[in-house]
This record gives structure tokens, sequence and C-alpha cells, in this order.
């Protein structure tokens, strides 16, 4: 029954769906045995160290694998193809425009155009679905050596403020190395965090938590 | 003639409140900052005693005719809402008299155990003489007698201090009547919210906002002068930390490093803050100098640290880590050593607060996916959860060392509220908007 952290992750995110619910994370009951209901409890702990390192650094299994999820959701080929054709596009066009004049920033048919990651309950390690659009903003920043992004980590609204402020600074911080691994200088990023304070869904109910459970990217001079 | 009357200085009374006149002096002259606040604020008894101390508190004589609020009216307020007292109402039958003339076995027989005389008087400059006797009517004897020579604005101050004197003599415990406390207030404002950070007397009386933003303020801290605030604000779309004098509005930065910059905390000297910094690893706890020099990193654990406090000796911190895997609470030397986990019942507990007399830690507590304030006898490790509302936030004690202000939510609304560290006594306070964040002063 000992399975590879990234099967586990796969199966949570199978299970979990769409954004909306979180339903039974294995990552979570796994992580802290004590709470028999970690999905529901509140923005407590966070996951283990072993999980934490293991998916804040997304592997070449990983990051191969595009999931239907991430096809659906995004409408873009599997991540491998994406990086290809997002790296020859990025070095030929060399500024903030893709084929046609359009800022590939603000083009809807980008993935640069898609500006969040939502998390599980209680975890800073980034849903494999997430892989294609963390890359393609890491391949982004390294062809536009200009290009500067803050990273904003974002928790539910239960618990400690201050410990939720930390909690969003681990998850932007997540999202930070995945890109500095994909090869993008740790100058052109800031990790920051608004912990609770800026939830984009209202309700105390766990499809707005899941909502709110997040990392925005925001370009500078946006 | 009132005889052997301790003629108490008010200094400490009066540099509580020189900010106060120091700020709407500026709000007049335009000043940013500082506004008188608007909403009133209520307060209820949602928790007291099993058995109360009945007790009279006759309306103050005043001669001339005192254009002030009667203090007796105050202090009447005052020990009503602890829920330790019983009000004996005195009646209107002209016995109140003055300790000449008091017929202990007339208040005796209302009920009373105990009676409040006092009277307040127009000098010639203006300025008020208040004077009260405490007298236990069983045993027939003075219990406190005091006189205070204020100008008027200060009538409140002084029937704060009057309470703390009654409630100490009564209960044994000293009172926090004349407390001060920050909070901050959200509000819908247009299209969009504001956030006001808020400074009051405790009853909710004196309100005035001292910094106002569209953007979140959080983590208020008093300085132990109880002249500044330090505290996280996101107006530059990221938490940074600032400290700002009461008296005069002014404001610096103290912490904008690359990352975020949150959970300042003073060191009881006033000299330095601890802070929380992600600017070279996760959240880790800093020492920084009040003006914004010499940070020195203190946490190197790797896992996030935050919600640093100092004891009150300055020799440690305590805050909040997850270095174990769940988020918990730990105490280690300022001076730089291995940390000591205090926490281990749950899953979740985190936010500590440490009484002024050090001997209580109050945090707070996740039970069932419910948030409680918690607090730990330091001396044993004997843990007690103290409230049953659901989102119980930010705990921190009241000078007597006996009451923990938090924040809490009622009806979906952000309310403040205390309770005792037996858990008896429960009071919420609350005004339009969301409260949120409170700190009692010092």
């Amino acid at each position: 029954m000992f399975k590879p952290l990234p099967f586990i992750l796969l199966t949570g995110i199978l299970l979990a769906g769409c954004a909306d619910a979180p339903k039974d994370v294995p990552i979570e009951e796994r992580g802290v045995g004590v709470r028999t209901q970690a999905g529901q409890a509140g923005t407590g702990a966070t996951a283990p160290a072993s999980a934490r390192s293991a998916t804040a650094t997304p592997s070449a299994e990983t990051t191969a694998k595009g999931t239907p999820g991430a096809v659906e959701t995004y409408a873009l080929p599997p991540a491998g193809q994406q990086l290809q054709g997002l790296s020859t596009e990025a070095s030929r066009a060399g500024e903030a425009t893709g084929p046609g004049g359009k800022n590939p920033l603000k083009d809807p048919d980008s993935l640069l155009s898609k500006r969040i990651i939502h998390f599980d309950f209680d975890s800073a390690a980034i849903r494999e679905e997430y892989s294609g659009l963390i890359e393609a903003h890491a391949l982004y920043l390294k062809a536009h050596q200009t290009a500067r992004v803050i990273l904003q980590g974002h928790t539910d609204e239960r618990g400690s403020r201050e410990y939720n402020l930390a909690l969003g600074q681990r998850r932007a911080e997540s999202v930070q190395r995945s890109m500095t691994l994909l090869g993008v200088p740790v100058a052109q990023i800031e990790a920051v965090s608004l912990g609770e304070e800026k939830p984009i869904a209202e309700g105390q109910n766990e499809a707005a938590r899941a909502q709110n459970r997040r990392v925005e990217i925001h370009y500078h001079g946006e | 003639m009132y005889n052997g009357l301790p003629d108490l200085s008010l200094r400490m009374i009066q540099s509580m409140h020189r900010g106060i006149v120091a700020l709407i002096l500026l709000f007049l002259a335009g000043v940013h900052f500082a506004q008188a606040a608007r909403a009133q604020m209520t307060i209820e008894i949602v928790g007291g005693a099993a058995s109360r101390i009945p007790v009279a508190i006759a309306p103050f004589t005043a001669t001339p005719a005192a254009r002030t609020p009667d203090p007796a009216a105050i202090v009447r307020d005052n020990l009503a809402r602890s829920g330790l007292f019983r009000l004996v109402e005195p009646g209107n039958d002209g016995q109140v008299g003055d300790e000449q003339t008091i017929s202990h076995g007339l208040w005796r027989g209302k009920g009373a155990d105990a009676l409040v005389v006092g009277q307040t008087a127009v000098l010639a400059d203006g300025r008020l003489d208040i004077r009260f006797r405490l007298y236990d009517v069983v045993r027939e004897r003075q219990l406190a007698g005091m006189r205070y020579t204020v100008s008027p604005h200060l009538v409140r101050a002084v029937a704060h201090k009057i309470s703390d004197i009654v409630y100490e003599k009564l209960t044994g415990e000293p009172g926090a009547f004349g407390g001060r406390i920050a909070y901050v207030l959200r509000e819908r404002m247009g299209d969009g919210l504001r956030y006001a950070l808020q400074v009051s007397d405790v009853d909710g009386h004196n309100a005035f906002t001292v910094m106002s933003s569209r953007e979140p303020i959080i983590s208020p801290t008093w300085s132990p002068d109880r002249a500044r605030l330090a505290y996280v604000s996101f107006e530059q779309k990221k938490p940074v930390v600032y400290i700002q004098s009461l008296a005069d509005g002014r404001r610096q930065t103290l912490a904008s490093f690359h990352g975020s910059n949150s959970a300042p905390a003073w060191s009881p000297d006033g000299n330095r803050l601890a802070i929380v910094l992600s600017k070279d690893d996760t959240s880790q706890i800093y020492l920084i100098n009040a003006d914004g020099t010499g940070l020195t990193r203190l946490s190197q654990s790797g896992a996030l640290e935050t919600e640093p406090t100092f004891s009150p000796d300055g020799q440690w911190l305590y805050f909040t880590s997850d270095r174990g895997g769940s988020p918990q609470i730990y105490r280690m030397p300022v001076a730089g050593g291995e940390a000591r986990r205090l926490t281990f019942n749950g899953a979740y507990n985190v936010s500590p607060a440490v009484s002024p007399d050090g001997k209580w830690l109050a945090y707070v507590h996740r039970r069932e996916g419910n948030y409680h304030i918690a607090v730990m006898e330091l001396a044993t490790g004997q843990t007690q959860i103290l409230t049953d509302t659901r989102q119980d936030e930010s705990p921190s004690f009241a000078h007597n060392s006996r009451t923990i202000l938090y924040a809490t939510l009622v009806n979906g609304r952000g309310v403040l509220a205390t309770v005792s560290v037996d858990g008896r006594l429960k009071q919420r306070l609350s005004q339009s908007g969301d409260m949120r964040e409170p700190a009692w002063a010092p």
C-alpha cells in the first residue's frame, strides 16, 4: 500500500475534482494523524515537511503529466507542448507581445492570462493541474528579464490572522520556488502574503474558502 | 468635612489623556491621521458570577450643581457590567448622608453589603473636587476614601479610578475599568471597505481614529508607555509594519523589507520590537530597534514562525511555530537558545499572550473545527478553554492580568469580548461595523 507521493497527490486532485470542494484530501489526513476531520477542521496545521518539499518541487514526473483537468480548465495542450511553443515564441519576440502584436499576458487564449493558483486546505503544495500555468509564467519571466512579478499568497478566513499571513506567505513561496527551479532569477520575483485579509469569495462555506486559498500572480506595471 | 483623605496625584490619569487632547487639537488643525470616531460602543454582560456582591452607589452630591456627569452613574455602570455586583437602589428617601450621618443599619436594611457615597464640587478655578468613601455597612467601617482635584474633562477617568478601588476592596482582585484599548474597525463605505485603527476607553468612550485606509490593517500593539502603536498595514499591497505616535499622529515605517513584514511586539523596555519577516526564509522572527536600526534574526528553524510576544521580564519570547508539524506555542530566550514547546493538546494552538504578572498564557485553541480562547497557568501547565464561541481570535490581557480581551463573531459580525481567566465573567463590546484585532493598553 506504499505509494510514491506524486500518486497520492494525483489521487487527491482527481478526488477533489474542481476547485470548489476539498473533500477528503489524502495528504492532509496523512499529515496530521490526530485530526480526524482534517478536511473540514480549519486553516490549521500545514502539510508535513515531507509533503511540502516533495510537492513544492515540480519534479520531471509531475510536470510531464498533463491532467485532463488542466486541459479542460485552460483549453491548452499538455504542459510539455505549451512549454516548447512558448519558449520559441518568447525568444523570438523578446518583448511583451506575442504573435499578432497581442500582449500574451492579457490574451485570454494564453496561459499567461491565468493568474490564480488554488490550494488544498492546510496545504502549500501546488496541485499538478497548475504546473502548466506556472511553467508558462516561468518561461515568460526568463524570456523577459525586465519583467517582475509579485506572488500574493492568500488563505481562508479561519484562525489567527497572523498565522494565516504566514501560511499565505508559504503558498507564495511555494510558487516562487517552482519558478526558480525552472530557472527564473529570484530577483524577478517577490513573494508576499495578504493572509485572510483579501477574500475573493465571501461566505463561511467550503466553496468560498476553497476559492480564497490561493496565490495570485501580479506583474509589475499592470 | 472630609478628614484625612489622600490627595491622589492624577499625573497618571492625566498623562493617559494628554495624548487625546493633543489629537483633538491636531484634528482641528486638519492633520490627516487622527479623527474623532463617530460610532458608540455598546457593552453587554454575557456571563457573571453566581452570587453577586450587593452594593449601593448613592448619587454624588454636587455643589453647586456641576454640569459634569455624575461619577456615581459611571461607577454604577462599571460595577454592573463586571458581572460581580448586584446594585442596590438607593431610593429617594434622602437618607444618603455623608460620613457623619450614614446609617449603616438603613443600608443593611436595603440589602446592601457595601455603600459608596461621594460629592463633586466645582472649585473657583473651574476644576472639580471629587471625593468618595466606600463603607462596609455590615461591619460598619470605611474601606476606602479618596479625593481628586481635576479638570472637568477627566471626570470619567476619576470615576474609573473609583471603580477600580471599589472593585479591588470588595473582590480582592484589581479592577481594569480605566483601561484603554486599540482595535480595527471595518466598515462598508461606498463601493468598498474602510479599515480604521481606533483607540478608546474600554467602556467605548473617548474613541478616536488613529489611521484609516481602504486596505486592511492588522496586529496593532501598544508601546509599553502607551504613547505609540505598532501595526501592520496593507496599503502598499503587501504587509508593512509601521509605528505611529498617538500624541502627534506622526508615523514611521519600521519594516518594509522584501516579502512580508508583520506581527510586531514591543519589548517591555520599549527599545526594540520583535517582528516577522520573510526576506531571508519563510516567515521568521527578528529583533529590530524601535528606530528601525539593528535588525537581527532570532529564529533559524526553517519552519514557519510568527506571533512573537515578550514575557513581562523581557527575557523570553513566546511565539507560534509549525516546526513540529502543526502550529503550536513555543518559548525561547531572547538572548538566543533552545525553544521549548508549551502546548500539546490539539493540532492548532496559536496567538500567545502573556499576562502582565507573568502567570498566565492566553491563546487560541482549535477544538472540533472551532476556535476558542484558552488559558494556561504557566507554573503548572494546566489549561482551560474559556469560551464557547466558534471563531475567537487575538487574545490580549488587561493590565490587571485577570481579564482577557479578544475578537469573536456574533451572527457573522465581528465584536470584541472579554472573559476572566477563570472563565466566569464575560462581556461583549460592539458597535456598527466589524470590530477585530483588539489590544489592551499596558
